[in-house]
């Protein structure tokens, strides 16, 4: 029995690894541009910050809500972090804590809207986004701000996504996000944590009656998501030159599309931080290798909207026949 | 008394497993004002709705008016003139009395609505019924029972010729109970034949003309009101043939240790003042018609309602609890009557569905142990009879019993030494009840102490050492199994303000 429900879980993780594996090939069998090792260290800056907050984001999706504010959060984390490297002389290592910290207690501070004051999350989230959004732009005084580049002290934070050997640059930055992948895949999986997110998600009602704190889970839900957020801002940092205020809307969107293309279901309850993983190269594939075959950046969001809806629609047709 | 103008004759209706009607007649007449009594699922709604064509009928005829009609749904009947006033409110709180009232058939002047018009056809409805209330008042700032006027004003606007009332006086006070049968009396006197489903004797002793009694499924008689007492409706109502073989006797001893003492638990309308105690191995049967409360007074408990007062004290030691979390650290669980909305997580499987309320028990560092997980699991489903293929099994796929069989083995894995069942057997078939009872005779026996919320009379009779009784919120009476009959718990769950 357990094997069977198993190998339906990695069917689906495995049919979007497929979908990837399908799409690498179409891309370079349709350009010969596409065939270059720069094109894999484009996906692969672009990918970063799209999978750090889609793992973070698949949370919340998991116990039934969302989370808006993670792509305004992403630059405003961004922007505060810089502002101290630049403005106060604060060394790279403290302002990338910092930076962690501020996320995770922007989602704090969702969790317990949402888990305690019962704020729907859809609402609560918008308005931790318009809020970020607005901080962030204070604290970057309205211009741009860049993280240290090469030659600059501190410049050795970019290395940790980029490693460059003579010239040669290896994308280490793609290992780390695995890791974190599978780490947060055993604590959805393995831990107390995940588990208690699942049944949330699942069944609140019966949570609570089996004597779960389901405010604590929920808090804790949206705490991971707004962590991932802000290591998803010290990606971005690392990989962009300059974060520019008043941008990160939208990101979020991409986040959560991509969680859902890996299986986690859009009305909570299920999903898996792997297939999170692999779904979110689906969008970045098609974000990069698109316009490759000379589409616009604009028919990538049109090709991603339907590839949602196929996915939402599996995991629809897939819950009424468990109905029956 | 007038012309028969609604005829319901040889009503039968059978869902899968449960025949609900069995050629039930009943009629009303104009003028009149005619009971529909019975216990919950005797099949006083189920009637109804066929009546007014929520439900097809599988055969028998109604007449309405002389001649033979079918309603395929509640507007085809309120078309008629069939109309019933719903024990919960179908008003929108945002809009106008006005509005409410005409809503789906608003008046038009061109394209724009005539709220002027409305208005006015209101305040006539109004002044017909000798209501006062301003048609341009925002329904939610109107009290529960002037609502209910408006839903009767609506019915009437309909044309109703004949208006059924569900247990209408549900959520009044004493006076707007008044104000109501003032208005049930006019409508009488402007000859409209009234359907009145309540469970509350005395109201039925005043305002209506004839009773009729429903059980099982079954039409047992029709009695003039004036002409009997409560006590011949009564055994009217519970005189049944008892199949199981009730228990007569307890064998738990009156001294035996309190494990569960609640005093004066307030909680809202539905828990007012309820004391009682729970001895270790016992099981208390909680009996009551629908609405009595009883759910509410286990939810109170358990901390899943707020409570306003009241002290609970387990094995004597008083305990705080404001949420299911206290409750389970106390050792109480508690089993929801519905148990797919409240008791399982239907897309997991049996083994995290078991450790569910104690998952510290299993964890290995910040890892959960899995193994241990699915062995603890596989001897609690043993040791229940759970059928299953493996405990990796999804809750989704095993039947009522078996659901409700894991429920337990929740409950059981975190030790818990008072177990709350509400409806423990409903939805599940006749061998799984059994097994469901000598499950919960088994657990007493080995001195689990057990509250089980019933409406069944049967199940109380066969399961309880002692009962409870509620009605409406308050605790009416106790009663020894060794004490108990049918009647004496319908009389206790019937109110008789006197």
């Amino acid at each position: 029995m357990k094997k069977e429900k198993t190998a339906v879980k990695l069917k689906q993780e495995l049919i979007v690894f497929l979908v990837v594996i399908a799409l690498l090939t179409f891309f370079c069998l349709a350009s010969e541009n596409f065939r270059q090792y720069t094109t894999i260290l484009t996906i692969m800056d672009y990918s970063y910050y799209i999978v750090l907050m889609a793992i973070g984001v698949s949370f919340p999706l998991i116990t039934g809500g969302v989370d808006l504010s993670i792509g305004t959060g992403l630059v405003c984390y961004s922007l505060a972090g810089g502002y101290l490297i630049l403005h106060c002389g604060w060394p790279v290592g403290l302002a990338m804590v910092v930076t962690v910290l501020f996320g995770t207690i922007i989602g704090v501070i969702n969790g317990v809207l949402i888990g305690v004051m019962d704020l729907p999350p859809f609402l609560a989230t918008l308005c931790t986004c318009m809020i970020t959004r607005g901080l962030g732009s204070i604290c970057s005084q309205n211009t741009g701000i860049s993280w240290p580049t090469a030659g600059q002290p501190g410049s050795w934070f970019r290395s940790i996504f980029k490693l460059d050997i003579g010239g040669t640059k290896i994308p280490l930055g793609f290992i780390w996000v695995l890791l974190l992948a599978i780490m947060m895949h055993f604590v959805l999986r393995h831990t107390k944590v995940g588990r208690y997110i699942i049944a949330i998600g699942s069944n609140k009602e019966a949570a609570i009656l089996s004597g779960i704190n389901v405010k604590f889970y929920h808090i804790m839900a949206y705490t991971i998501s707004g962590l991932f957020a802000a290591l998803a801002a010290i990606a971005y940092s690392a990989v962009f030159k300059t974060v520019l205020p008043g941008t990160g809307a939208g990101f979020e969107l991409e986040a959560i599309g991509g969680a859902i293309i890996g299986g986690v279901s859009a009305t909570g309850g299920a999903g898996s931080i792997i297939g999170t993983f692999v779904g979110v190269f689906v969008i970045c594939l098609l974000k990069t290798g698109l316009p490759f075959i000379g589409l616009q950046a604009n028919w990538q969001q049109i090709v991603t909207g339907f590839v949602l809806i196929g996915s939402v629609m599996v995991d629809i047709i897939k819950k009424r026949r468990e109905k029956k | 008394m007038g012309e028969v103008i609604l005829q319901m004759k040889d009503i039968d209706k059978s869902f899968p497993g449960v025949h609900a009607l069995d050629h039930v007649s009943f009629s009303v007449e104009k003028g009149e004002v005619h009971a529909l009594m019975g216990e919950n699922g005797a099949g006083k709604s189920t009637l109804m709705k066929v009546l007014t064509g929520i439900y097809t009928k599988d055969s028998g005829t109604i007449t309405y008016e002389g001649k033979e009609v079918e309603f395929h749904n509640a507007r085809e009947a309120q078309a008629a003139g069939v109309v019933i006033v719903h024990q919960e409110l179908n008003m929108v709180g945002h809009l106008n009395v006005a509005q409410n009232i005409f809503i789906g058939r608003e008046f038009k002047k061109g394209i724009k609505i005539d709220d002027k018009k409305m208005i006015e056809e209101s305040r006539k409805l109004f002044e017909k019924l000798n209501i006062d209330i301003d048609p341009t008042a925002t329904m939610s700032d109107l009290t529960v029972g002037k609502q209910q006027m408006c839903e009767i004003a609506k019915a009437i606007s309909h044309d109703a010729k004949v208006i059924i009332f569900d247990e209408p006086t549900a959520a009044l006070t004493e006076a707007e109970i008044q104000d109501l049968f003032k208005i049930i009396r006019d409508l009488r006197e402007q000859q409209l034949g009234i359907v009145y489903i309540s469970h509350r004797m005395d109201e039925i002793k005043v305002i209506t003309d004839r009773v009729t009694v429903m059980r099982d499924g079954c039409y047992v008689g029709t009695l003039i009101t004036k002409d009997c007492t409560k006590d011949d409706i009564v055994n009217m109502m519970v005189g049944r043939v008892i199949y199981e073989e009730p228990k007569t006797k307890s064998m738990v001893s009156e001294d035996a240790p309190v494990v569960l003492k609640v005093e004066h638990l307030n909680a809202g309308k539905m828990v007012q003042d309820v004391s009682f105690e729970l001895h270790k191995g016992e099981i208390l049967g909680f009996s009551g018609l629908m609405g009595a409360g009883r759910t509410e007074t286990a939810r109170a408990i358990f901390g899943a309602d707020p409570k306003e007062s009241g002290d609970i004290y387990v094995n004597g030691e008083k305990v705080v609890i404001n949420s299911p979390e206290d409750a389970v650290k106390a050792g109480i669980g508690y089993l929801s009557e519905d148990r797919k909305r409240f008791g399982i997580v239907v897309q997991k499987t049996i083994a995290e569905n078991t450790t569910m309320a104690n998952l510290s028990e299993f964890m290995k560092g910040i890892f959960i142990n899995k193994k241990k997980e699915k062995k603890i699991a596989k001897e609690l489903a043993d040791s229940l009879a759970t059928k299953m293929p493996s405990v990796d099994e999804l809750v989704v796929n095993l039947s009522g019993g078996n659901q409700q069989k894991v429920v337990i083995a929740k409950w059981l894995c975190k030790n818990c030494d008072i177990l709350i069942f509400d409806e423990p057997t409903r939805g599940i078939d006749v061998g799984a009840k059994n097994e469901i009872y000598k499950l919960m005779n088994k657990l007493a026996s080995e001195g689990k102490s057990i509250i089980m919320i019933s409406s069944e009379m049967t199940e109380i009779l066969r399961m309880s050492d002692r009962i409870v009784v509620m009605c409406e919120g308050k605790k009416t009476g106790e009663l020894r199994i060794e004490e108990t009959t049918q009647e004496k718990i319908m009389n206790f769950a019937t109110r008789d303000v006197g």
